[in-house]
């Protein structure tokens, strides 16, 4: 996995409460046993006219000039919601799209952004908004600061748990970190086998 | 120090705490569906990994499957076939016992995992699907999870997690009649929000859902996902424990008794603090019906769709093409589905069908139900139900989560307006440009007869 540090470029505004992984991406678009080729689902209810004719729909954000080369999300609370589909996460990569601020985040889709390097950055629902009047201005984040500088000139800080911040960092894949307590799995293995015998199929 | 269901559940997990708020949590059972398990298992192969433990983990084809009567591995999803096969292949090559698409066990994954007895109290449940939580009403500790956590999980028995916050919510008194846990867990959200229990685990406790039967309990548990919640759990009781008794792969003999003094033990002791508590009258519940693009979105079924607050509102209200202050009773609707993980159970087409007995749904609308799982489905034909649903212009079909959304391509079309049994109400959830109604199986039913968004009580029939 790729590590995370200093992300710059365009932020795209999509002030919007509890944007669900089914706007994120739609289940017609995930269309293969892939984690790839999901791009041009990305918010294809809002992003087409039409879903089959793939008529764009101009006023939808990233449709507009000014922020179709979007690196940064800008949005609301609850962010990826809903279903569990990893997809939403492949698919805002795939785009192009590297960090999604807003307020809080659905759980599931922020374990699946840790896991894939897309950086979510929370902050009070106050200083997002104070960034989407910004968001034409090029944005500069840095992660091991916590800081998103706007256009060169003012900066506000953002939270993340200090170990997705690390794992983020270093591009860590966390399967080999787990391996790394292989003995102790299996102590604990062995002991819940004897406490809880009913367990073992 | 006393503690909470879910403090009991987690320490019990807990192979090591990794000093930066997480921890290491064992897991005890992995259950993989055919859209996002099958990518799962072959990343894990792909990546020269291994299951671990197979014969703990276990898969189904429930998201994409046909639901048409006479099925095969084609769907009408053109390319859901690949998703079928690969989900097959995974299975076949980690050695995963797999509920295929014709085996009588076969089902929604969150109906066959309680009927086959492989959630149980006490054990930590995992499952690429979000709707998992349905499972902590066995006082398991079962959550939704993404396709890596999926990888992982399969690789090491671990994930690592930080423990959310304990909320309990507590609901006490009786049910007016046809007020079910559909009405329940629908007044909940629009109390407290879609985000209202983000960063909780939620306990639900109180008189009402003791009084519940397992169904009704995974009912409730199920859409606390549509909280925001990290997952739901009741206290496993009397009522658990003859649910599971002689299920397939519950404990038999010396080792279900060791295992009935082992879940005796897990609820919450009695001065075990929680982070947050709300307390919920059931008996000021009614019936309620969603009327936007979010579960919050939701009223009674008697009542008006609300003034706009916000732009969220007003954006449901375009897509739902519905104007303010309408009466729920004068929608028309086009269609109709009862099934699904949160009420594809016997009992949930056990109160459709009493409403349904001797009557027939509104011409013009087209009306489904699929069972939850094939033994629902045998269970409900053994007592005649199928027939109460065809003669009332049910089309009655073979089990997956089918309309639930538009995973297989199952739709009722562009514009049309449903209401449904199911969990979410997102725009195009149920297929481009369809609209939405979630609430009981039993409203859903007066619906269909009436033709308008009808409660059961509400239903004004000739019998």
């Amino acid at each position: 996995m790729k590590s995370v540090n200093v992300i710059r470029g365009v932020a795209a505004p999509m002030f919007e409460a509890n944007v669900d992984t089914d706007v994120i991406i739609p289940s017609r678009e995930m269309k293969q046993v892939s984690k790839t080729g999901l791009s041009k689902g990305l918010f294809a209810g809002r992003r087409y006219m039409n879903f089959e004719t793939r008529e764009i729909n101009p006023s939808f954000v990233l449709n507009q000039p000014e922020f179709s080369s979007a690196v940064i999300l800008l949005t609301d609370q609850n962010f990826g919601c809903g279903s569990s589909r990893e997809h939403a996460v492949w698919a805002l990569l795939e785009y192009g799209i590297q960090a999604i601020i807003a307020p809080s985040f659905g759980s599931i889709f922020y374990k699946n952004c840790i896991n894939n390097g897309l950086l979510p950055a929370t902050m009070d629902r106050s200083t997002v908004m104070n960034l989407v009047k910004q968001s034409g201005s090029e944005f500069a984040i840095s992660l091991s600061n916590q800081t998103i500088t706007v256009a060169g000139q003012f900066s506000v800080t953002f939270d993340i748990n200090e170990s997705d911040k690390k794992l983020l960092m270093a591009g860590l894949d966390p399967i080999d970190q787990a391996l790394t307590y292989s003995k102790e799995i299996e102590a604990f293995e062995t002991a819940r086998q004897t406490s809880h015998p009913w367990l073992v199929l | 120090m006393p503690k909470t269901l879910f403090d009991k559940l987690w320490d019990a997990h807990v192979v090591g705490d990794l000093g930066d708020g997480n921890a290491l949590l064992y897991i005890d059972r992995i259950f993989l569906h055919e859209r996002t398990g099958s990518v799962a298992l072959k990343s894990l192969e792909e990546g020269g990994r291994k299951v671990r433990f197979p014969a703990h983990v276990f898969g189904v084809m429930d998201h994409i499957v046909d639901t048409q009567i006479g099925r095969t591995d084609t769907t009408q999803m053109p390319s859901g076939k690949q998703f079928i096969s690969a989900m097959r292949s995974g299975c076949n090559w980690a050695g995963i016992r797999l509920f295929d698409i014709n085996d009588p066990d076969q089902g929604i994954v969150h109906v066959i995992s309680p009927e086959k007895g492989i959630v149980l109290p006490g054990l930590s449940l995992v499952c690429p699907d979000s709707h998992t939580c349905s499972q902590g009403a066995f006082g398991a500790l079962a959550w939704g999870i993404g396709s890596s956590e999926a990888e992982h999980a399969l690789a090491t028995n671990t994930l690592r997690a930080a423990k959310p916050k304990a909320l309990r919510i507590t609901i006490n008194g009786d049910t007016d009649n046809n007020v079910t846990a559909k009405d329940i867990i629908l007044a909940v959200i629009a109390k407290i929000g879609t985000n209202g229990a983000a960063g909780y685990a939620i306990e639900f406790t109180g008189s009402a859902v003791d009084a519940m039967d397992m169904e009704a309990r995974m009912t409730l548990c199920n859409m606390a996902v549509e909280l925001s919640a990290f997952t739901a759990i009741i206290a496993p009781d009397a009522t658990t424990v003859s649910y599971l008794k002689n299920k397939e792969y519950a404990p038999k003999g010396a080792m279900w008794e060791q295992a009935k003094a082992d879940w005796k033990t897990l609820k919450s002791d009695p001065s075990a603090l929680f982070s947050q508590t709300i307390e919920i009258n059931a008996s000021d519940i009614k019936t309620m019906v969603s009327w936007g693009t979010s579960p919050e979105q939701s009223v009674t079924a008697t009542s008006r769709v609300p003034t706009p607050q916000s732009k969220d509102d007003e954006q449901a209200l375009i897509y739902m093409d519905l104007v303010p202050e309408i009466r729920l009773s004068d929608i028309k609707i086009d269609a109709a589905f009862i099934g699904s993980c949160t009420n594809g159970r016997l009992s949930d087409l056990r109160a459709a069908a009493a409403i349904l007995k001797n009557n027939h749904i509104k011409e013009n609308i087209t009306a489904i139900c699929v069972p939850g799982s094939m033994a629902v489905k045998m269970a409900a034909e053994a007592e005649g139900l199928d027939k109460i649903f065809t003669e009332a212009g049910f089309e009655w079909r073979l089990p997956g989560c089918s309309m639930c959304f538009y995973a297989g391509g199952e739709s009722f079309g562009p514009n049309a307006r449903v209401i449904s049994t199911t969990n979410r109400n997102f725009e195009n959830r149920q297929g481009p440009g369809t609209r939405t109604h979630i609430a009981s199986p039993a409203t859903v039913a007066a619906s269909a007869i009436n033709g308008k968004i009808c409660g059961p009580n509400e239903l004004e029939t000739g019998r």
